[in-house]
């Protein structure tokens, strides 16, 4: 499909033809115009990140079976989106992400079993959000979209040169706070970058139903400001795509919407039936163009990647699986009297209703007694 | 049922008769939905993930494979766009059955819930009907995080031009669900996730009672309970358990919320003196207080004792590992009964 670009300079708000690939799915390079390999320290950290990203991932995948979550949806084949975009920010730039998006929470520092407080049920975030500049990870769909225009906003309002990194997910592009916030992003000319990682479904509704565009990345022309198309499965080239967009916010030029193809190999989460909707031939097609293992191969022709250190990394992603496991098989310590505390800044508001929570709590320890 | 032949002019499909069998709740929407389409070509089924997958409770499973993708439509991730487009079919005859996928995603819906599906009735002096019916799956008890365990049914009943209804039990499911979709009225259809696997013996023989009306389940001297959708189960056991202490609980379940069918409820109160409610919603301005406002206003010589709520605190829906202490379940009831009692 053609498309024809105003007159007025935006066709260099189209995104490419192709995403952007730096390494290929065999871990060879594929050299690109535009975008420059990282160095190879940040690949050794991408690595580093990646593999202990999908063994923090296996492990939450195991302990929901194991009922010790109430529900994982995994980053399976995801890692390389969620990795290479937290990589591309400084530590005080902020993330915003999704129910999704745990692997980009390690990555940047977050506790992993802070990450999994929520999805563990023991309340509806696990870490402050002030510590590691990370808001709490966002179930409405595309509603976190907008605060993070806002607090990009805020950063220039305040003088500071922080960056917001918005993570959407492909099916929540539908959603009318997606479009607001690219528009409000846009008009506000808000150090913002949108990171879309389209994993081809929703649920069950598999992209062609959810939007008709050339490509996701398109849909960033119609508010005026750039698309990119980046390969989601390549660490390399997400570095390189979301640093540059980082950049050019940081530098006061205003938002990206980045797409970031990839996909999905689990089901959506552990309580979804994929084979009811997708062919198992996909997966597996997906599977071949895995994320670690293309960057494992590349590391390694180059000899970046040593036995020792691919070792010490390995054991290193033991050590978090193993203390996760420590951690979330221990019995949870939840004082439902906490329900009352954070409702309100003024704590008194529903002090009656805390004290029938006590007389039945008191009930109880005595009838058990 | 009459209603639906009303509306059955273009039909040219054999209705659907169903059998005498055991149903879960989920079925019995299911089978009411399949029922209600082979009724009519209006009725559309729209929704996200309710094609190719049947939603993610399996409620509509196996309509698109029978009514096809026309019909059974798996529609762009987005719930103003979802009820929006609803409103545009409707005004053309169209009878939508929109799902929302749990509670608390219904609320990018609201603006077209509460400034359009509400009002366009009144807007056009009657000219525009919507007979669109929004299904919710709401409520607790299923362990899920945040947003997936809500009770926003107040919301919606606070609305003129909204009728908001919950079915508690298979066999109304069944029912309900058609006798929603025949509705001119737009229709809140809010459904109790977690008795979606209840079951009971299903007989299309016997005929349903009228959606607008509530329904006595049990008759007792001492108090009169009043519970819908999740809470009427319990109040049946709160009956039961009552019983073998000598006391007699006459419970309702109310089934419409708005608007509420309370004449039986007044009568019991006038026999019992006492009212106990008993609802997920947190209280605060809650279906429990205008029941609890009304009976106090049409019963006040006959009460004994303040009406008593039962309900979820007015805080956010707690995380999971809370829920036990946030939801109303049988010893918060007799608790309340016991108090009620006590005055
Ligand atoms: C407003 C809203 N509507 C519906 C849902 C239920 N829901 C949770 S995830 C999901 C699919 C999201 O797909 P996508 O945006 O592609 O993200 P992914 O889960 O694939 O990462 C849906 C419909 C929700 N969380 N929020």
């Amino acid at each position: 499909m053609v498309l024809h670009a105003p007159e007025t300079g935006h066709s260099t708000l189209l995104p490419s033809a192709e995403p952007v690939q730096l390494i290929d799915e065999h871990g060879a390079v594929t050299p690109h115009a535009d975008y420059d390999l990282p160095s190879e320290a940040e690949l050794l950290a991408a690595y580093r990140a990646l593999v202990l990203g999908r063994r923090f991932d296996r492990q939450a995948t195991t302990m929901v079976k194991q009922g010790r979550l109430a529900v994982y949806p995994s980053s399976n084949g995801q890692e390389a989106s969620q990795v290479g975009a937290v990589l591309a920010t400084r530590n005080d730039d902020w993330l915003f992400p999704t129910y999704r998006d745990c692997v980009a929470l390690v990555t940047r520092g977050v506790d992993p079993v802070g990450v999994l407080t929520l999805l563990r049920g023991d309340w509806h975030s696990g870490y402050d959000p002030y510590e590691q500049h990370v808001a709490p990870q966002c179930t409405p769909l595309a509603t976190q979209s907008l605060h993070g225009v806002g607090l990009a906003h805020a950063a220039r309002l305040k003088g500071e040169d922080t960056v917001a990194l918005v993570f959407i997910g492909d099916g929540a592009t539908s959603e009318g706070d997606f479009h607001e916030a690219l528009n409000f992003a846009a008009v506000f000319k808000a150090p913002v970058v949108f990171f879309v990682q389209n994993n081809g479904f929703a649920i069950s509704v598999p992209l062609d139903k959810q939007s008709v565009a050339p490509s996701l990345a398109h849909k960033a022309i119609g508010y005026g400001i750039p698309g990119k198309r980046v390969d989601g499965n390549d660490v390399a080239a997400v570095i390189s795509v979301v640093s540059a967009a980082v950049e050019r916010a940081r530098a006061g030029e205003g938002p990206t919407l980045i797409e970031a193809h990839t996909y999905r190999i689990d089901a959506h989460t552990n309580a979804d039936d994929a084979t009811r909707y997708r062919d198992a031939h996909d997966v597996e097609a997906w599977r071949g163009k895995d994320p670690v293992s293309r960057i494992d191969a590349y590391l390694r022709g180059t000899g970046a990647l040593t036995e020792e250190l691919a070792a010490g990394y390995a054991a290193e992603a033991e050590a978090v699986a193993e203390d996760l496991r420590r951690r979330l098989g221990a019995d949870p310590v939840t004082d439902p009297r906490e329900l009352f505390h954070h409702v309100y800044a003024d704590r008194e508001r529903l002090a009656d209703q805390a004290r029938l929570l006590d007389e039945e709590l008191a009930l109880e320890e005595g009838a058990g007694q | 049922m009459a209603a639906p032949t009303m509306n059955r002019p273009d039909s040219d499909m054999p209705d659907f008769e169903p059998k005498v069998q055991t149903i879960t709740l989920a079925k019995g929407i299911n089978m009411g939905l399949r029922a209600a389409m082979e009724a009519d070509k209006k009725v559309l089924v729209m929704g996200e993930d309710v094609g190719k997958l049947g939603g993610v409770f399996r409620i509509t499973d196996g309509l698109q494979k029978d009514f096809g993708e026309e019909r059974v439509l798996d529609t762009p991730l987005a719930e103003s766009g979802i009820i929006g487009t609803a409103v545009g079919l409707a005004m053309r005859g169209f009878r939508p059955v929109c799902e929302i996928q749990f509670d608390g995603f219904i609320f990018p819906g609201f603006d077209q819930i509460v400034s359009q599906v509400a009002k366009l009735h009144n807007r056009s002096k009657g000219s525009i009907k919507l007979p669109i019916v929004i299904r919710v799956p709401y409520g607790g008890g299923i362990g899920a995080v945040e947003h997936h365990s809500e009770s926003p049914e107040a919301y919606f009943a606070h609305t003129a031009g909204l009728k908001v209804v919950s079915c508690s039990n298979p066999v109304d499911a069944y029912w309900m669900i058609q006798q929603a979709i025949w509705s001119d009225d737009p229709v809140l259809f809010f459904e109790p996730k977690r008795r979606y696997y209840e079951k009971a013996q299903f007989d299309p023989a016997v005929s349903p009672d009228p959606l607008w009306s509530s329904r006595q389940l049990t008759s007792g001297k001492d108090v009169t309970v009043v519970g819908y959708g999740p809470t009427v189960r319990i109040a049946l056991d709160g009956a039961a358990a009552a019983a073998e202490e000598g006391k007699e609980l006459e419970v309702f379940d109310l089934r419409t919320l708005s608007p509420l069918d309370l004449g039986p409820v007044y009568e019991s109160v006038r026999k019992t003196g006492r009212l106990v409610t008993i609802s997920e919603a947190p209280s605060n301005c809650s279906i429990s207080s205008e029941v609890a406002a009304r009976v106090q206003r049409e019963c006040f010589y006959s009460l004994q004792a303040p009406v008593l709520q039962v309900n979820g605190f007015d805080t956010p829906y707690p995380m999971s590992k809370a829920e036990e202490e946030y939801l109303p379940d049988l010893d918060k009831l007799l608790h309340a009964v016991d108090r009620s009692l006590g005055y």
